[in-house]
């Protein structure tokens, strides 16, 4: 960029105001909404109860953290965001190895294999409880009942788990979409001289494909954290939460408290918990981003 | 590329059968919906006799055509606003950088990692006292700035790609920023531009926490009016199957058809 010494300051000014209606409307977006979220989090208000709103100072979320549902979220928050991560981007990383190889129908095949990414949550989630999942009539207990094995009802047996495949399901097709594109930058002629002097495939993984992807993982895992932190469809559409607590993360116990007890003041307090806890993935996130930028 | 020559035809059938494993539940779902309702619940089997019965019944319901509209107009309506909002903004952090770009742009990403739930309390009162709660406009609103953080990232991204010295060339010509943006850089960065909307078409179209949370029935967009079906169980599968394929397969042309371009855009330019 040439410096224009006398120039600049107009310059400025009118890059400032070509850029003030996007930040200005985010910084109202993110500000009135955060700010009112941390008020209502220090009131004793509920929808339901007449009269006004009480200042309580820090009952709420006194009250918050001596539930023990809240531990049981946060961490089911992070067992399903880490399962579902290591199940994406692994089974990503692989696929998108496979999916480089020359073979017939490649084109038709990695299309498939992608499509289930456009799938609305709320419609992959119905198919999995509905057509796939089912324990009497879907086609996972026709499959294992074929084979002589008793039917798995799956959202009362293993919920966790029906979740982290409903919603791996979703995201490991992404996570192949990205990782394709970054894959076919890679140098085949280094592959080929690593081949020469006698690497193997899983040293030619391990040596020249992982470090070549990194950059793309760390964009997958980025934006994957960003969807994950927040999962509800899933949840609502299939377990609602249960049985019990087993599948109720962090997004979901804000949204029975907010919407179905009626009480603003405690989701308003779920909602900071929920807020830094995002943040301080994200502090960690944006600098890898940052250092992706500088490169 | 050069092709690798493989000769090893097992790589291809093994691409090739877990591409069906993970399009399976995709097309069983077609399938069921071109059944009826009691073959969906019969056992398995790909062969049986094709009805359309299902989709006539789900269209029969008024509502189908109703909740698709929404969803179209909703998310044509963000998206176009998204645009309208971020390219200015792109294109002065792209063109004219000042000091504080690089930490703008990266503020704008983190307020993406805002978890909407965090929010959701005040988001609620606010529609419901300005009087948006199930409205087409409060759901676009919400969209709108719920994609501009990608939006300005993906449109920055690709007009900093883009030849400088065309547009030096127009600003010596005398074009102000008004005809620099809509005759070079608009004409120019039409790839990009459609790319960054055709994503953000598919992102709001699939949007499900704010549809659920925001709309009951006029409003509601296809996200919410599928998930309604979670409750009947049984006997209506074959419908569900037919109305969640008529609710993905547009979005799902449209991925098909743009998931080239979209790669770049969504990437930030990380991944070439």
């Amino acid at each position: 960029m040439p410096k224009r010494a006398s120039g600049r300051t107009v310059g400025g000014l009118r890059s400032l105001s070509l850029q003030a209606p996007a930040v200005t409307l985010l910084l109202l977006w993110m500000l009135i909404p955060l700010g009112m979220t941390l008020w209502f989090s220090f009131q004793h208000y509920n929808l339901l109860m007449p009269g006004e709103p009480s200042f309580v100072g820090l009952e709420n979320y006194e009250y918050l953290f001596t539930d023990p549902s809240l531990w049981r979220a946060m961490g089911n928050t992070l067992l399903m965001v880490g399962w579902i991560l290591v199940i994406s981007v692994g089974g990503g990383t692989l696929l998108a190895v496979l999916f480089q190889q020359e073979f017939k129908g490649r084109g038709i095949a990695r299309v498939l294999a992608i499509s289930p990414f456009f799938v609305m949550p709320t419609v992959s989630a119905l198919i999995w409880k509905n057509l796939m999942m089912h324990p009497d009539n879907g086609v996972l207990a026709w499959l294992t009942e074929s084979v002589g094995l008793p039917a798995i009802d799956w959202f009362s047996w293993v919920p966790m788990t029906s979740v982290v495949i409903i919603v791996s399901w979703q995201w490991l097709p992404f996570a192949l979409l990205i990782l394709l594109t970054a894959i076919q930058s890679l140098d085949e002629d280094q592959v080929e001289a690593a081949r020469m002097d006698g690497a193997g495939p899983v040293d030619i993984f391990r040596f020249i494909t992982l470090p070549h992807l990194k950059r793309a993982i760390s964009v997958v895992i980025m934006i994957e954290m960003i969807f994950l932190l927040t999962l509800f469809a899933e949840i609502y559409v299939t377990t609602s939460g249960g049985p019990g607590l087993a599948t109720t993360n962090l997004a979901f116990l804000i949204y029975i408290q907010a919407l179905l007890d009626f009480d603003v003041g405690m989701a308003s307090a779920g909602g900071v918990v929920a807020i830094i806890l995002a943040n301080i993935v994200a502090i960690f996130l944006v600098r890898l981003v940052a250092r992706n930028l500088e490169e | 590329m050069s092709a690798v020559q493989t000769k090893r035809p097992w790589v291809g059938v093994l691409a090739w059968v877990i591409a069906l494993i993970i399009f399976f539940p995709i097309l069983w779902m077609v399938l069921t919906g071109f059944k009826t309702e009691a073959d969906a619940i019969a056992s398995p089997s790909l062969f049986f006799t094709p009805t359309l019965e299902s989709y006539v019944e789900v269209q029969g319901r008024a509502d189908y055509p109703k909740h698709a509209f929404n969803s179209i107009t909703i998310s044509l309506a963000s998206t176009l606003l998204a645009l309208l909002i971020a390219i200015p903004s792109a294109y002065a952090m792209a063109f004219l950088p000042t000091k504080r770009t690089k930490a703008t742009l990266l503020w704008m990403l983190s307020t993406k990692m805002l978890p909407p739930v965090g929010v959701l309390m005040p988001i609620y009162l606010l529609s419901r006292d300005l009087g948006l709660l199930d409205t087409r406009t409060g759901l676009t609103i919400v969209y709108t700035m719920m994609n501009l953080p990608i939006v300005v990232w993906m449109l920055y991204t690709f007009f900093k790609d883009l030849p400088r010295d065309i547009l030096e060339a127009g600003r010596m010509d005398g074009a102000n920023t008004f005809q620099e943006v809509t005759l070079l850089l608009l004409p120019l960065s039409m790839p990009g531009i459609a790319s960054t909307g055709l994503l953000s078409i598919i992102l709001s179209w699939n949007e499900a926490f704010w549809s659920l949370n925001l709309t009951a029935s006029k409003a509601a967009p296809l996200t919410a009016y599928i998930a309604s079906f979670s409750s009947p169980e049984g006997l209506f599968w074959a419908k569900l199957s037919a109305a969640s394929t008529m609710a993905i397969a547009p979005i799902l042309i449209f991925g098909w058809m743009t998931q080239k371009q979209m790669v770049r855009g969504l990437t930030f330019g990380a991944v070439k």
